[in-house]
């Protein structure tokens, strides 16, 4: 399979987004970070590619609740969703970076699973499973990894709260 | 268990459900607290503890399909492919295995880890760790903090190396800033995150000699460690979680004489190296015990994404410092370890150079601190000096709204990653333009180390099984976070 | 029969500080570092702070050979049983000292993960505040501990009395001035006093000041 041009990734062939970091002058190394926007269907394919081209490593695997984000930038033709998984992979051979992000319907947060690619995102999953109730389709063990086994809700997501309990102090209360 | 068993299969292999939005019930989650579990223990204790589908149950019980994830996948074989499970290379007796629990209250688990383990005899078949025990929802506490609060809550994740967390933080606030960092602030930070490092590895020296019995060490490690803690309280005010790497620079400059203590440090650590390579790499029973013991191959670790001493003790190598270098570490002179056949062995004497190669970047640090602003002069970014406060109505204000409000950070998202005692330690920030960070994802490298753990314990003795946990430096803070 | 049946005369009384003599200074700890504290209380374990010299560097893994429970770091959710069942295997006399502002109060975590303050879970005798308290601060909270073991009576065990302005809580006095009612009487809450070692905390739950005559019983 020939390396996935990112170009072609998204549903409108924009070219892909370079991340803002970079910003920092001191790094000298460090190249800019492409981010490419794979549909749910195109996403296990891409990550596939970029396996075969050289990417050894998934460095990270997370989710993102946009639930009460006030605006993201997106380029054109990427449907904006309430969840994200963003997968960022590594390349020890060109000391390269890319990163992954796939929007995933709140309704609808199934998105396959990467463990047959990367069996180092097992755990990964579990806990994007755990944290934002993203099920990933085909992991092996689809359980909660951090909060006990019958813990109900998904910590992370934005409706979710803090949980804070109020504590007795005298005065105002603080943003905390 | 069978029925349970049953139940969690169709969740395994089949397709999920179709409505998560709404909560996902776990699979027969009450039914099982009843159930005798292996072996028949006090069932009264079992219901507070158990963990439900996350136990391992019997070889017998299990899927094909789980135990070829466990031996074959993650050599990544050819799609397709399922390895037989009496393929598997495991001498195995016609007695019943035995499921036992480590953990989490246990003194060489290295924290609140818990194994459960499939022994036969001695020899370890399975292992399957169950983390958790200590998660703080430091992610969800990230999200209502400012930044400059930020270092505080993201300092506790792995807190033997705390600066390193700091760093990344900020690194990444910095990223989205785009700030210019001046040199000495690097530099300093530069300086404060080898030394983390040292204390760190004479740390996991310290509590890897106690694991093999060599309690000694502990005290060694200790005993050099405070040396180095007896520095960060000088400069930073706490032994531990300092909180003092902050976005924009540091929190403080380096106190007077800083250079003195340094170079002390580093001649008394280095010859300590020394004895420590006398107490164990000379020593027959240590090499007995760690020689091709919890043995890794590169594909393997590459696979499971390991990072860290466990990687490059593999043969690669990786190491973010010299790959791809943040800070000023193209500026300064050091070896990268690498070992050859990715056992304990390799692991440790990784780390122990690693100690070496550390502090020869401190004394070249000390040698070219330039001097200068610690931290950036934006004003949108840093408080003013706290002498300015008492003269000045704006510094006043400017501080005030700096450490209550916060600075804002413009919208994006960025990861940044540096290389911690532990491995490669990441920061997903994304930021909606207001003070406080929308998500705060860290990649702890220890959560994803220990995916390595039933890979290196498969076929060994149980009392290697402590020697893995060791060899692997888990820190149940960054693991759980 | 019992060590309560016992009248307080001459014989006895020396008996009692015999006792109680043995249990302070041969005091084992269980090894229950959770987080970061873990860390610090190592370090007072090891050379520079030496816990050796108060008879308490073997932390025994096993609860049932432990008499005191540190209870060192933030105590998740998914702990919270764990820490019980392991309170409930120490045999009698048992103490427990909550180290750290994680474990005496959920400390800057305030949030659905960790349980706020271990004395939800299990009754605690001295608590030690820091973010991790310093091993000096551990020491001296392990020392206030054997003052009250030492001068208590050695069938009661829990505070005697939790409306009196009695002391035991290590750290800063500021805090002590919230309107909680409980320190009206005005008498004065620096330090520790010998003669009134109990240790009371803002918000511990009235308990019957009675032991539990049995593991396990709820107190």
């Amino acid at each position: 399979m020939t390396a996935a041009d990112p170009g072609t990734v998204t549903a409108a062939a924009a070219p892909p987004v370079s991340d803002s970091g970079g910003g920092s002058s001191r790094l000298p190394g460090r190249p800019q970070q492409d981010v490419v926007f794979p549909t749910r269907d195109q996403y296990v394919g891409v990550v596939r590619g970029y396996r075969d081209s050289g990417f050894e490593m998934c460095a990270d695997l997370c989710g993102v609740d946009y639930l009460s984000h006030p605006g993201r930038r997106l380029p054109e033709g990427v449907a904006p969703e309430r969840f994200e998984v963003v997968v960022n992979l590594l390349s020890l051979s060109q000391a390269r970076r890319v990163r992954i992000r796939v929007q995933v319907p709140g309704s609808d947060a199934v998105v396959d699973s990467l463990f047959d690619v990367y069996p180092g995102t097992e755990a990964m999953e579990r806990e994007a499973y755990d944290l934002f109730g993203i099920v990933f389709a085909g992991h092996p063990d689809m359980t909660r990894i951090l909060m006990p086994e019958d813990w109900e809700g998904h910590p992370l997501r934005k409706d979710y709260g803090v949980g804070r309990v109020p504590v007795q102090f005298k005065g105002a209360p603080g943003p905390r | 268990m069978s029925d349970v068993k049953a139940t969690a299969a169709t969740d395994e292999s089949g397709a999920p459900e179709p409505h998560p939005d709404t909560v996902v019930p776990p699979p027969a989650s009450g039914a099982q607290f009843l159930q005798p579990g292996p072996g028949g223990e006090a069932r009264g204790l079992l219901a507070e503890t158990s963990e439900g589908v996350q136990e391992l149950s019997r070889r017998s019980d299990t899927e094909p399909n789980e135990l070829r994830r466990e031996v074959g996948a993650v050599l990544r074989l050819p799609e397709g492919v399922a390895i037989d499970p009496s393929d598997i290379d495991i001498e195995q007796s016609d007695d019943e295995t035995m499921i036992i629990n480590m953990g989490p209250q246990h003194p060489s688990t290295h924290g609140v880890l818990r194994l459960m383990l499939e022994l036969d005899g001695e020899t370890v078949l399975r292992t399957k760790p169950v983390v958790g025990y200590l998660h703080t929802g430091m992610e969800k506490t990230g999200e209502e903090l400012t930044y400059v609060q930020g270092s505080t809550n993201v300092t506790r994740m792995d807190y033997l190396s705390p600066l390193h967390n700091e760093l990344v933080l900020s690194l990444a606030v910095e990223a989205l800033l785009g700030v210019e960092m001046p040199p000495r602030s690097d530099w300093i930070r530069m300086l404060m995150v080898e030394l983390n490092r040292v204390s760190s590895h004479l740390m996991w020296l310290a509590t890897n000699g106690m694991d093999l019995g060599a309690t000694s060490m502990m005290i060694y490690g200790f005993r050099e460690r405070e040396m180095v803690l007896a520095f960060f309280e000088k400069t930073t005010g706490l032994r531990m979680n300092h909180n003092f790497i902050r976005p924009g620079g540091t929190a403080a400059d380096l106190p007077d004489g800083w250079e003195d203590d340094v170079t002390i440090i580093c001649d008394t650590v280095m010859d300590r190296t020394g004895e420590y390579d006398e107490l164990f790499t000379g020593q027959p029973l240590f090499r007995q015990r760690s020689e091709g013991v919890g043995t890794l191959s590169a594909e393997e670790a590459l696979a499971l994404s390991l990072t860290g001493p466990l990687l490059r003790s593999t043969g690669v190598p990786w190491d973010l410092r010299r790959s791809m270098p943040y800070l000023r570490y193209d500026e300064v002179d050091f070896d990268v370890i690498v070992g050859t056949y990715g056992d304990n062995f390799d692991r440790y004497s990784i780390r122990l150079n690693e100690v070496r190669e550390s502090i020869r970047i401190i004394r070249q640090i000390v040698e070219k601190m330039p001097a200068g602003d610690y931290r950036v002069q934006d004003k949108k970014v840093t408080p003013p000096p706290r002498g300015r406060i008492d003269e000045s109505m704006e510094a006043l204000i400017h501080h005030f709204k700096v450490f209550t409000e916060g600075f804002k950070v413009p919208e994006g998202e960025v990861y940044v990653a540096i290389e911690s005692p532990r491995g490669e330690l990441g920061c997903y920030l994304v930021a909606d333009g207001s003070p406080k960070a929308y998500r705060m994802h860290i990649r702890g490298p220890s959560f994803v180390n220990l995916q390595g753990l039933p890979v290196m314990m498969r076929g060994g003795l149980l009392a290697d099984a402590v020697a893995v946990c060791s060899t692997i430096d888990p820190v149940m803070g960054e693991v759980d976070r | 029969m019992g060590l309560e049946d016992l009248q307080h005369n001459f014989l006895t009384g020396r008996l009692e500080d015999l006792v109680k003599w043995a249990r302070t200074y041969s005091m084992w700890p269980a090894t229950f570092g959770l987080a970061c504290c873990a860390i610090e209380m190592m370090s007072v374990g090891a050379a520079d702070f030496d816990l050796a010299r108060f008879g308490m560097e073997v932390f025994r893994a096993s609860p049932r050979q432990a008499d005191l429970m540190i209870v060192a770091g933030r105590v998740s959710q998914k702990m919270a049983p764990v820490l019980r069942q392991v309170y409930d295997q120490m045999m009698e006399p048992k103490w427990v000292l909550s180290m750290g502002v994680c474990a005496s109060t959920g400390g800057m975590f305030n949030n659905y993960a960790i349980v706020q303050g271990v004395d939800q879970i299990v009754p605690v005798d001295v608590y030690a505040p820091g973010c991790p308290p310093t091993p000096e601060t551990l020491m001296h909270a392990i020392l206030t501990l054997h003052e009250k073991v030492r001068t208590d009576d050695i069938t009661h065990r829990g505070p005697r009395d939790t409306s009196a302005a009695a002391v035991g809580t290590l750290g800063s006095d500021e805090g002590r001035d919230t309107d909680d009612g409980q320190t009206e009487d005005g008498e004065s809450t620096s330090g520790w006093t010998p003669d009134r070692p109990d240790a009371v905390h803002l918000g511990t739950p009235k308990r019957n000041p009675v032991i539990a005559r049995s593991v396990g019983e709820p107190l």
